[in-house]
């Protein structure tokens, strides 16, 4: 079973590498709606045999809001405000990928080190959960487009549940929940505020909004 | 206690009522000031049943935040505060739904009244808190519902900056509590009041400090007190009634709570506490006297008033420390009743003001005058409520006043030096700042009453409804009960006074007995003096029936057409003194005095602002500005920036406790 669950990770880390790569945004979209398919079937893989009602409603929620909701709301968004690719982003994609790597290093490091309540079903989940959550953050650091820095507040989320299946004893069904309802709201707000922003000032560089502030 | 809880319930549910009912005026206030009436009353019938001697009660539940529990408790002390605190604000909460009523058309009168009785509900948790959490929770209840009531007329530009003060002073000294806490809780291992153990005297000191600072902030020690003149005249008048005279007092409350936590008194901690009494009150009532605003006249007496109650404390706390029983119970006794004696008659007062601002749209004391003609009952409540701050006998002021001088007196005579100097000085201040709240109310009275109108919103006054006035009306009749019945409360202080200051119960009911006898001699001598007074009154009108009666302009003095500018103004009647205090004071004249045989326009300007804030405040605070500037390359607007610092301090954080 741990091989099943170790792909995924595997599949994870590479999901956040393409990421950091693509400059098409509709491309980054489905990226991130693969990883959050990955995300949803990875408590499946690791409870292994004794599968629960609960746990099992909630991982189909999980895959239809992280592989479908969210995408064709972003998707949508991104047809109404006809941005197709991410146009010279702060630091190039070849340089992200670099940095990526190095990022992929540190965690490893981080992920030996950190001290856990209890033992991991897999010793690869910490350091990916890790990179999850650093990818989103670099991917908002680092692009200018308001799309690509929802993608990733999503990663970045996507990374902190990767985490909580980690400490999936530890962490109440419930905490989950509310964090996927805050996501919900978010992108939501967020998908309606790019499209306000768009339509006021025809772009959504963010950068340039800065001339905003008084 | 389940009662308690109950009343506190009832206020919540009817704030909560009154907001989702708001689009409705006439319900919205019903449900607001309904459950605030009926919570209080709830609520305060634990207080009166362990004042009348009933036992201790408290409440412990569960709370599932770390260090915190559910623990209250209705010990004599909180008591003591609970019953100024409800009962002043059922008063405030029937008068403030008139006072309100105006604002129907452009403002939603669910917000205030939801932000009234959660404040009312803040006030009752703190004094009735036992754990350190949960006191600093209601604590903060407490300063944003008031912070949100300060700025109910928010279209003002004045009321803006008012709760901005506010606001920061607030925050200001709730950080010195949460160190307080934090400090004790180190100490004791817990946060909840009961279990925390002897302080060693080097902490000790250090948390007295940060009580005075950070409770002294609420209840607005000079030189913390800057906010009280902003907010007061800022915020409607019910609520300047609530937050002047009792929010304030919760950090009295808090001090002496402390003061009976953390051990035995040093002699340093009764200095400090006279020292700020003495400056507060005197300087208090200095700047109180150049105010032309009626309410933020009334604020700087909030602050004497909390300088006499602090002088009060700092006797009793040296009391206990020399082990002189009179001290310490007539100390405590006295600061203690002039909480509650202060929170009736500068309730009073600041509902009088607003009767005045309601009935003729301007608190500014040179623009009004002539009002007892016009308003009757506001000039009858707001003359009772000016002798009664005075200390004038028989009033309820005199009582608490005159403990406080019956300890500095006796303790001057039989005490050694190191308690004479002190009472020596807390004997000339206390006859200070007693003559100089006389002019100041002599002043205010006589300005905004008596004369003539100054202006159009004098001429064009009109009384107030029956809510207003009845609230007003009854705190009026507390303020002469309370001096009537004085010899009986003042031994009612029995177990307050032997909680705090841990003496023998006969020891202080001996004390007590012996103060309430010698009020007995003033309290009949008043009456004598009032029955004279009565029967002077008939005779005048039995010597007057059948005979003709005229009114004539009451400042004629021989002029052909006098006029109402020819009156003494505010400004003129309180000249000589703030003359005398001019090093204090440093008001800032502008004359344009007349010149020539046929002078024309001549003008006179007097503004006094705060010296505090001036000398103090704003060059901290532009210090402040001007040294975070150099961190302003920091900004840059940019989100990506931003994320990337927020990244940044994660990634080194991590790394750094990883290694």
């Amino acid at each position: 079973m741990n091989n099943a669950a170790d792909i995924v990770l595997v599949f994870l880390v590479l999901t956040n590498l393409m990421l950091l790569g693509l400059s098409r945004l509709g491309a980054c979209i489905r990226t991130v709606a693969l990883q959050g398919i990955a995300l949803g079937l990875l408590p499946l893989l690791t409870k292994g045999g004794h599968m629960e009602l609960h746990g099992t409603a909630f991982a189909i929620a999980i895959i239809l809001l992280k592989g479908g909701v969210f995408p064709w709301m972003l998707m949508r968004t991104l047809r109404e405000v006809n941005a197709q690719r991410e146009i010279e982003p702060f630091i190039g994609y070849g340089k992200s990928l670099a940095v990526g790597t190095l990022i992929l290093v540190v965690c490893i490091w981080l992920g030996s080190r950190l001290p856990l309540p209890e033992p991991v079903m897999s010793s690869l989940i910490v350091p990916v959960a890790f990179f999850t959550i650093m990818s989103g953050l670099f991917l908002i650091v680092s692009r200018r487009k308001a799309l690509t820095q929802v993608l990733g507040y999503l990663v970045l989320e996507n990374g902190i549940y990767a985490f909580g299946v980690a400490l999936v004893d530890k962490q109440p069904l419930l905490v989950e929940l509310g964090i996927l309802l805050d996501i919900f709201v978010a992108i939501f707000v967020m998908g309606i505020a790019i499209f306000h922003i768009n339509r006021e000032f025809d772009h959504i560089d963010t950068d340039k909004l800065s001339g905003l502030r008084s | 206690m389940s009662l308690f809880l109950c009343g506190l319930a009832v206020l919540f549910i009817g704030g909560l009522a009154s907001l989702l009912s708001g689009r409705r005026p006439a319900l919205s206030s019903f449900l607001g000031a309904g459950g605030a009436v009926v919570g209080s009353l709830l609520a305060i019938l634990p207080a009166l049943a362990v004042l009348a001697g009933g036992r201790t009660e408290s409440l412990r539940a569960n709370w599932s935040v770390p260090l915190g529990s559910f623990l209250v408790q209705i010990d004599p002390l909180s008591a003591v505060f609970l019953l100024p605190i409800l009962g002043l604000s059922a008063l405030a909460a029937i008068y403030g739904a008139e006072y309100l009523w105006p604002y129907r058309q452009e403002k939603n009168l669910g917000v205030p009244w939801f932000f009234y009785n959660l404040l009312v509900v803040g006030m009752a948790l703190v004094v009735a808190a036992r754990n350190g959490l949960l006191f600093l929770v209601a604590w903060e209840v407490m300063s944003l519902a008031s912070f949100f009531l300060v700025t109910f007329e928010y279209e003002r530009q004045m009321v803006r900056q008012a709760g901005n003060i506010y606001l920061v002073a607030m925050h200001i000294g709730t950080a010195f509590l949460i160190v307080f806490f934090v400090l004790l809780g180190a100490h004791a291992g817990s946060l909840d009041f009961d279990t925390i153990p002897a302080v060693p005297s080097s902490l000790a000191g250090a948390l007295f400090l940060l009580a005075v600072v950070g409770f002294g902030t609420k209840a607005g020690f000079m030189p913390l007190h800057v906010w009280l003149p902003h907010a007061h005249p800022a915020a409607p008048s019910h609520v300047s009634a609530v937050m002047s005279g009792v929010m304030i007092k919760t950090g009295i409350y808090g001090l002496v709570r402390t003061v009976t936590l953390i051990g035995p008194p040093e002699a340093w901690w009764c200095w400090v506490l006279i020292a700020i009494g003495v400056v507060s009150g005197i300087l208090g009532v200095l700047f109180a006297l150049a105010q032309h605003d009626l309410k933020r006249l009334l604020a700087y007496h909030s602050v004497e008033n909390i300088g006499i109650i602090t002088m009060g404390l700092g006797l009793g706390l040296l009391g206990v420390h020399i082990h002189s029983p009179t001290l310490a119970v007539l100390g405590f006794a006295g600061g203690l009743f002039h909480v509650i004696n202060h929170a009736i008659f500068k309730g009073l007062l600041f509902l009088g003001a607003g009767a005045v601002l309601h009935g003729s749209g301007t608190g500014h004391l040179d623009l009004l005058g002539g009002l007892v003609k016009r308003m009757p009952w506001t000039a009858a409540a707001f003359l009772v409520g000016s002798i009664a701050i005075c200390g004038i006998p028989p009033l309820n002021g005199f009582v608490s006043e005159f403990l406080i001088y019956l300890g500095a007196f006796k303790n001057g005579i039989v005490g050694g030096l190191d308690a004479a100097i002190p009472a020596v000085i807390v004997i000339g201040s206390l006859a200070l700042i007693g003559g100089l709240a006389l002019a100041c109310f002599t002043k205010a009275f006589g300005t905004v009453f008596l004369g003539h109108p100054r202006s159009i919103h004098g001429q064009q006054a009109h009384e107030v409804g029956w809510a207003m006035k009845a609230a007003m009306a009854v705190l009026a009749a507390s303020c002469v009960l309370g001096g009537a019945l004085s010899p009986l409360v003042v031994r009612s202080a029995q177990t307050v006074v032997g909680e705090i200051t841990s003496l023998p119960a006969d020891a202080v009911e001996t004390e007590l007995a012996t103060a309430s006898s010698t009020l007995t001699h003033f309290v009949v001598v008043a009456l004598l003096l009032a029955t004279i007074a009565v029967l002077c009154l008939l005779a005048r009108r039995r010597l007057l029936s059948g005979r003709s009666v005229r009114q004539a302009v009451t400042w004629d003095c021989g002029y052909a057409a006098p006029d109402c500018r020819m009156q003494y103004t505010a400004t003129s009647f309180a000249q000589p003194l703030t003359d005398l205090f001019g090093f204090l004071l440093h008001t800032h004249k502008e004359v344009h005095p007349p010149k020539g045989v046929f002078p024309p326009d001549s003008a006179l300007e007097t503004e006094t602002a705060d010296v505090c804030e001036k000398y103090l405040y704003q060059p901290a605070f532009e210090a402040i500005r001007w040294s975070l500037g150099w961190f302003r390359w920091l900004q840059h607007g940019r989100l990506q920036v931003y994320v990337l610092y927020i990244a940044l301090t994660l990634w080194i954080l991590l790394i750094w406790k990883l290694m």
